[in-house]
């Protein structure tokens, strides 16, 4: 049965015609995905579902019906519910406060704490996220506020679901936990709209897929379509190798870290990597990589052990020093680390190398426009130009941004947390590429990575973290996403909690 | 062409000031005869120019994302410190200003310090610093004027008969502020603080010392202003610039900055300095009483940051 119908939809934003006329019908108890390249539209489209933004023209049915949805709480009050691409969470106020927001339990006027608790405890107890509802959403890792966005959508009890990327940032057991609640709304007769960039993805969970791409709907085939067919509807054009990895020969180890630790977060890791290598670090979330990788970096301290750089020794917690040893970080979260969100796109891709085109206090600003220009068109960031601004830009633009920096800047060693989340299929193959190219001039690069195939097929050696340790190290032949995992758990019985 | 409606649309909203103070220019030109005429015109100029002294300076904090609520005690306490050591340990006037820019200086440097390494909020440094440069000030003078010196008291005047001296040093302040903020390093990585402190930090802007060199700024913009009020008055006065940080703040964001940091131009607080004082100077000449003075610079000021507000949620 038909639930939700748009018809003819546009939208057109200073310098760009973001959708041009999208058609999309879902129905109850589909999971109808949506599919499109970085800034083909999808997230666009959802906005207007959700209130977020209007169409120029064209309409959104209801059971049939015509509807105008001006403000997330039309949305709302007609059942539908969304999980953004990008964060609304408050950081600052509790998991639990996060849940209620907008609608916490009353009592006599007052917000009634043990219930808003209760309910936070429920919610989480059913996404299968074990955090304790006290914890601000600020401490959460990126993987944990997205299950906490999720459960705040299912709060809602909505009749359609859109949900945008929320794979993206997910391990393995976690898109599993994920399917198994989607498969039970899809039985219990939701609607749910579902965008994702992972192709495996599509036949385990979706039904239909309608493809985006350059703002118009292109198809709208059955989720068993074949890949290649997907891809090729979507891009344009085939891709022949989805993993490009060209191994060469490693050299000098440009990085070694002995023994580090950081108290209760993570212990002993010690690992290298060498000239011309890709060392991938698997794991589950909450296992310790993004916290291995800060602290080597010096975003954060750590209490013993040491990091080593091309010979030199940065002193701890000093991301400056780190940065004129060599090393550089892509860091998870491109909104809260990553942009500077309100700043351009010139401006962001600059902001590593702004030091060195600084003489005598002044910085060569065209000099930074060229080598951003230069960055940009490597990267194929789809924008109107480098002054528009980077809030304005898809998520997956904006990741190729945060990379983008990091490339200008031509740190020796990268360590690149989660790279590709967010781009799409033909975008990720172009950073496969620049890793292979990094490695054969030499660089160095530590890749944290969710996604096992990516990890797999792009790693030369494999460490596993698990718990705060490293468990494990496979080397590209030997490893296989059943060996990973296998490691990845093995520990999860071990002593530490978290 | 409908990019031609989005240009246009987009310019009007970045030059919102700036057209309204063409507006406010022209309704005034045609409510009062005298209001056009040079010398009046000069006479706002002379009237904008420590506001717009202390908001350039603001403007540097207020892009970081910070507020600086301690600029009119400190531009109190500078000029107190000139007129006194040129008068009591009798140190000659180009000294003197030296030691005054100082101290302006070193205040906004123990601001940055309580803020950066303190962890204190900038409202909280600054207002603690509000009372203590005051208090400063009242304890050095004992509470009464100084004379300035009279080489230092020829700020005050103009130049050939004409251009009033604090308007140029306005203007100079201003070029300053503007070249600051937009071509040296320490002016980019104050919009960089200012969108998003932990992306700046990993990108490996030293955000501590930034600040540091950011509240001086502002002190040694504060003291300049406290030099050219006093001198306008030929004396220092240790009670002088009180509540003037508020309209220096007013002015910056009249001028398009975003208070939540990582917005602001110098051209835009030049621009809400001056629609400050024309307003203020066009309410006399229109004889307002100072009382209702009050509420429509407020009301000002409120329709500013609204519009602004609105600019910024039409545009998602
Ligand atoms: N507020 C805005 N102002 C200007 N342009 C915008 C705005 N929002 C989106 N765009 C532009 O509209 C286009 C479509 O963006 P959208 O976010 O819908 O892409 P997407 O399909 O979700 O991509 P991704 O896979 O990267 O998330 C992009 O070119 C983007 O830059
Ligand atoms: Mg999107």
């Amino acid at each position: 049965m038909e639930l939700l119908r748009a018809e003819g939809l546009r939208k057109r934003f200073p310098g760009v015609l973001a959708l041009d006329g999208v058609d999309l019908t879902v129905r109850a108890g589909e999971v109808h995905v949506l599919l499109g390249e970085n800034g083909a539209g999808k997230s666009t489209l959802i906005k207007m579902l959700s209130g977020a933004y209007h169409p120029d023209e064209g309409r959104v049915l209801l059971d049939g019906r015509a509807v105008h949805i001006r403000t997330a709480g039309d949305a709302q009050r007609l059942g539908i519910a969304t999980i953004y691409q990008e964060f609304n969470l408050v950081p600052e106020l509790s998991v639990a406060e996060n849940l209620s927001l907008g609608r916490p339990p009353r009592r006599f006027g007052f917000v009634d704490t043990k219930r808003m608790h209760e309910r936070a405890v429920e919610l989480l107890a059913r996404v299968g996220v074990d955090v304790d509802p006290r914890t601000p959403v600020a401490r959460l890792g990126i993987a944990r506020m997205q299950m906490v966005e999720i459960a705040k959508a299912l709060a809602l009890d909505a009749r359609v679901l859109i949900m945008d990327e929320p794979t993206a940032v997910l391990t393995t057991g976690e898109v599993e936990k994920l399917f198994s609640i989607v498969r039970r709304l899809r039985e219990e007769g939701v609607a749910i709209v579902f965008i994702t960039h992972h192709l495996e993805e599509i036949a385990a969970i979706g039904d239909r897929v309608t493809v985006l791409r350059d703002g118009r709907s292109v198809g709208e085939v059955p989720a068993d379509t074949p890949q290649d067919e997907l891809v090729r509807l979507m891009v344009g054009r085939p891709i022949d190798q989805q993993f490009p990895r060209e191994r060469g020969q490693a050299g000098e180890p440009l990085l070694k870290v002995t023994g580090l630790g950081r108290k209760g977060v993570f212990e002993d890791v010690s690992f290298e990597v060498r000239a011309g290598e890709v060392v991938g670090l698997a794991g589950l979330v909450g296992a310790g990589r993004t916290e291995v990788a800060r602290a080597v970096f010096g975003a954060d301290r750590y209490d013993t052990g040491e990091v080593t750089v091309r010979g030199r020794r940065p002193a701890r917690g000093d991301v400056v020093a780190a940065m004129e040893a060599g090393l550089g970080l892509v860091p998870e979260d491109r909104k809260g680390q990553g942009l500077v969100l309100g700043a351009d796109i010139g401006e962001n891709l600059g902001l590593v190398t702004m030091r060195g085109a600084t003489r005598a206090g002044f910085v060569d600003r065209s000099g930074q426009r060229r080598a951003a220009a230069e960055v940009a068109e490597q990267l194929g960031i789809r924008m109107t130009g480098l002054a528009q601004e980077v809030r304005t830009l898809s998520g997956g633009n904006q990741q190729k941004v945060v990379i983008g920096k990091w490339l200008e800047a031509d740190a020796g060693v990268l360590i690149l947390d989660e790279p590709t989340r967010g781009i799409d299929v033909g975008a990720k193959v172009e950073i496969y590429q620049l890793i292979n190219q990094l490695t054969a001039s030499g660089h160095a690069v530590l890749m944290i990575s969710s996604d096992l195939p990516e990890v797999l097929g792009m790693s030369d050696r494999i460490l596993v973290m698990a718990r705060g340790r490293l468990v494990g190290e496979l080397s590209a032949a030997e490893a296989t996403q059943d060996g990973v995992m296998a490691l990845a758990v093995a520990e999860v019985a071990g002593p530490r909690g978290r | 062409m409908v990019g031609n409606v989005f240009l246009r649309r987009s310019w009007l909203a970045e030059n919102g000031a700036l057209v309204a103070l063409v507006v406010l220019v022209v309704a005034l030109s045609l409510l009062s005869s005298d209001f056009l005429s040079v010398t009046n015109l000069l006479n706002v100029g002379v009237q904008a120019a420590v506001t717009a002294i202390l908001a350039f300076g603001g403007t540097f904090v207020i892009v970081t994302g910070g507020i600086d609520l301690s600029v009119g005690s400190v531009a109190a306490l500078s000029a107190i410190v000139l007129a006194w050591t040129a008068a009591v340990p009798g140190l000659p006037w180009p000294l003197a200003t030296v030691v005054s820019l100082v101290v302006g200086v070193v205040c906004g440097l123990v601001n940055a310090a309580l803020i950066a390494y303190g962890k204190l909020p900038p409202f909280i440094a600054t207002l603690a610093m509000l009372g203590i440069a005051r208090g400063l000030a009242l304890v050095i003078s004992q509470g009464s004027p100084i004379p300035m010196p009279d080489a230092v008291s020829h700020l005050g005047d103009t130049i050939g008969g004409y251009l009033p001296v604090p308007v140029l040093v306005m203007l100079v302040m201003g070029a300053l502020a503007a070249v600051i903020l937009n071509r040296t390093y320490v002016g980019r990585a104050m919009y960089a603080i200012g969108g998003n402190e932990e992306a700046a930090r990993l990108s490996g802007i030293k955000v501590s010392r930034q600040k540091l060199i950011t509240y001086a700024l502002s002190g040694g913009f504060a003291a300049v202003a406290g030099i050219v009020l006093a001198s306008r008055l030929a004396s220092a006065q240790p009670q002088a610039a009180a509540g003037y940080e508020l309209d220096a703040i007013a002015a910056v964001v009249i001028g398009g900055a975003s208070l939540s940091g990582g917005k602001g131009r110098a051209l835009g607080t030049f621009v809400g300095a001056l629609i400050l004082a024309v307003l203020r100077n066009g309410l006399n000449l229109l004889s307002v009483s100072a009382f209702w003075q009050q509420v429509v610079i407020g009301v000002v000021i409120a329709l500013a940051v609204l519009v602004d507000t609105l600019r910024r949620r039409g545009m998602s």
